[in-house]
């Protein structure tokens, strides 16, 4: 019993002191009563890039969710960024949600806000002062290729434009992990090269990325860590690995 | 909270009434709508209520005391000068009198003689045939309170009859009882009727804002920012939901007025109208925090719904 305690303290301890997203043991259970995740053990280190690839309903959108600390394991533990986020409060959690960015295969932009506004609004939230937004948005607006564009309103940019705005958003408070749920989900296959080119640069800068995809040439031609998952649990989890087709 | 976020509050919550205009519009409305009835509805029954206390006011129980010309039985209740006084005061002190007024027996002579036997009315009566029937004449403030205080000045031993006036005292409390049951039903009612309509309006905001809300939190927002513009703009909405119907009214009930004077000449000397001033000291602060107060619970409600993210 003490040397699983002693065991359990050690690995506490690297996760605080290495700041990864680790998954012990992880089960969700919904209402419905069917397991969306069954078992899962994931870490993921500082400054990777790890691909979440899997049919629909084999639990990635859930992994994610629950990283985004939106639901709560039934079993086991998530931590990120030495949180243990079952303990995490309801008013911890907006503190702890800054860490991360996130990006949606819908965009999820305020279409009623032109692209500095969306942009500058993740700023606003983190109540930084109006002189550094100012500063910052064209910054990271021109990282992603939209400096002309701060004007526009977002339902006047393409998708891929769009994807880039939820990207300078997602990016603009320096976050340690960004999570990209299928961002190339509605982009045709240029613009949505350039996203991964994007997110790709992104990562050489420092930021873990995890991306959630089923665009399988992407998967293959990157070569990055490679994670399957099936019906709730890990099926593989390969460095430099390919997109298998199960079927 | 820092003063930028301040400002950065207060500009959204006006930017999110012009972002969501139709909706905005359609709240205004129908906080105004309800309001608009309220008000109505406040200041007929204002106007009865304050025409009923006038006629009120005017109920009058007179109180006599035995005298000389009674029995020796009652002799050593006769009041003295100074007893009457006392009495006076006794009276004046209860809670369900509003004033009491003494009348002599000259006085009472003077006013009942002329009006019986005319202008010559002393030529008759070499002395005062109301001689020992000097009286109070006790108003009331409440004529709810009748029995209770006709229970009570029956109860010296001093007074020898009472002159109630148990009849328009029962038929007044009977009004007063009915306006009080209509009026509670007709508020029942109103506000039923506002709570479904504000409820379908927010409703309708809901399916606007969930997404907003959804990226806030995804963003990190905390509750209170994301809360205070929708907040903010729930109030405005309801403040100038409120600010509408009061104008509305305020020159409507002016020109009802007037019309009614000018009209109907003889109904304004039987009835006292209530001025728009009067009527607005209450209404006003009223309607302004029952509009602001719809406005503050529909949006604090309408966005808790979507915190949970």
């Amino acid at each position: 019993m003490a040397k699983k305690d002693l065991l359990r303290r050690r690995r506490e301890k690297m996760i605080q002191e290495k700041g990864v997203i680790y998954l012990d043991n992880v089960r969700k259970i919904y209402s419905t009563g069917s397991p969306a995740l069954n078992g899962i053990t994931l870490g993921i280190g500082r400054g990777e890039f790890v691909f979440i690839v899997g049919d629909s309903g084999s639990g990635k959108s859930t992994l994610i969710k629950l990283l985004l600390r939106e639901l709560v394991a039934t079993e086991g533990a998530v931590y990120v960024m030495g949180n243990d986020l079952a303990k995490l409060k309801h008013r911890q959690v907006p503190k702890f949600r800054r860490n991360i960015g996130v990006v949606f295969q819908d965009f999820r932009l305020l279409n009623d806000r032109n692209v500095y506004e969306n942009v500058a609004f993740a700023q606003r939230v983190v109540q930084t002062p109006s002189s550094e937004i100012r500063r910052n948005v064209p910054a990271i607006l021109a990282t992603v290729g939209l400096a002309g564009k701060y004007k526009a309103k977002t339902k006047q940019l393409s998708g891929g434009e769009q994807q880039r705005v939820a990207l300078a958003r997602a990016l603009i408070n320096n976050p340690s992990i960004l999570l990209a749920d299928e961002p190339t989900g509605n982009l045709d296959p240029k613009n949505s090269w350039e996203i991964m080119r994007l997110l790709e640069e992104i990562n050489e800068r420092g930021t873990t990325v995890v991306v959630v995809t089923h665009n399988r040439e992407i998967v293959n031609a990157m070569r990055k860590r490679v994670v399957t998952m099936k019906k709730g649990v890990i099926v593989s989890d390969e460095e430099g690995g390919e997109y298998i087709d199960e079927d | 909270m820092k003063i930028s976020t301040l400002f950065y509050t207060i500009r959204q919550g006006f930017a999110n009434i012009f972002r969501n205009k139709w909706y905005s519009l359609a709240s205004i409305a129908t906080i105004s709508a309800c309001l608009f009835l309220f008000g109505i509805f406040y200041a007929i029954v204002a106007n009865f209520q304050s025409i009923l206390h006038i006629t009120e006011e005017g109920v009058c129980i007179t109180v006599f005391f035995h005298n000389a010309e009674d029995d020796c039985e009652v002799e050593h209740v006769i009041p003295t000068d100074l007893r009457m006084e006392e009495i006076g005061q006794l009276i004046a002190k209860r809670l369900e009198v509003s004033r009491v007024q003494f009348i002599s027996a000259e006085e009472a002579w003077a006013d009942f003689g002329p009006s019986r036997f005319g202008e010559d009315y002393q030529k008759g009566f070499p002395q005062n045939p109301l001689e020992g029937w000097d009286n109070y004449e006790v108003y009331l403030s409440d004529v709810s309170m009748h029995d209770t205080l006709v229970t009570w000045l029956d109860s010296m031993p001093e007074v020898r009859k009472i002159n109630d006036a148990k009849e328009v005292a029962d038929i007044l409390n009977g009004t007063n009882l009915l306006v009080a049951y209509v009026s509670v039903a007709i508020i029942a009612i109103l506000l039923a009727v506002s709570i479904f309509l504000i409820s379908n309006t927010v409703a309708i905001g809901i399916s606007v804002r969930s997404e907003e809300i959804n990226i806030m939190k995804y963003i990190g927002a905390t509750d209170f920012f994301v809360r205070s513009p929708f907040v903010l703009e729930g109030m405005i909405i309801g403040l100038v939901g409120a600010a509408i119907p009061l104008w509305l009214i305020y020159v409507f009930y002016n020109y009802v007025l007037s019309y009614v004077i000018e009209n109907f000449n003889v109904l304004s000397k039987f009835l006292n109208f209530l001025s728009v001033d009067q009527i607005f000291q209450t209404l006003t602060p009223v309607s302004l925090a029952v509009g602001v107060g719809i406005g503050f619970l529909g949006s604090i409600t309408t966005v808790r719904k979507h915190l949970r993210v």
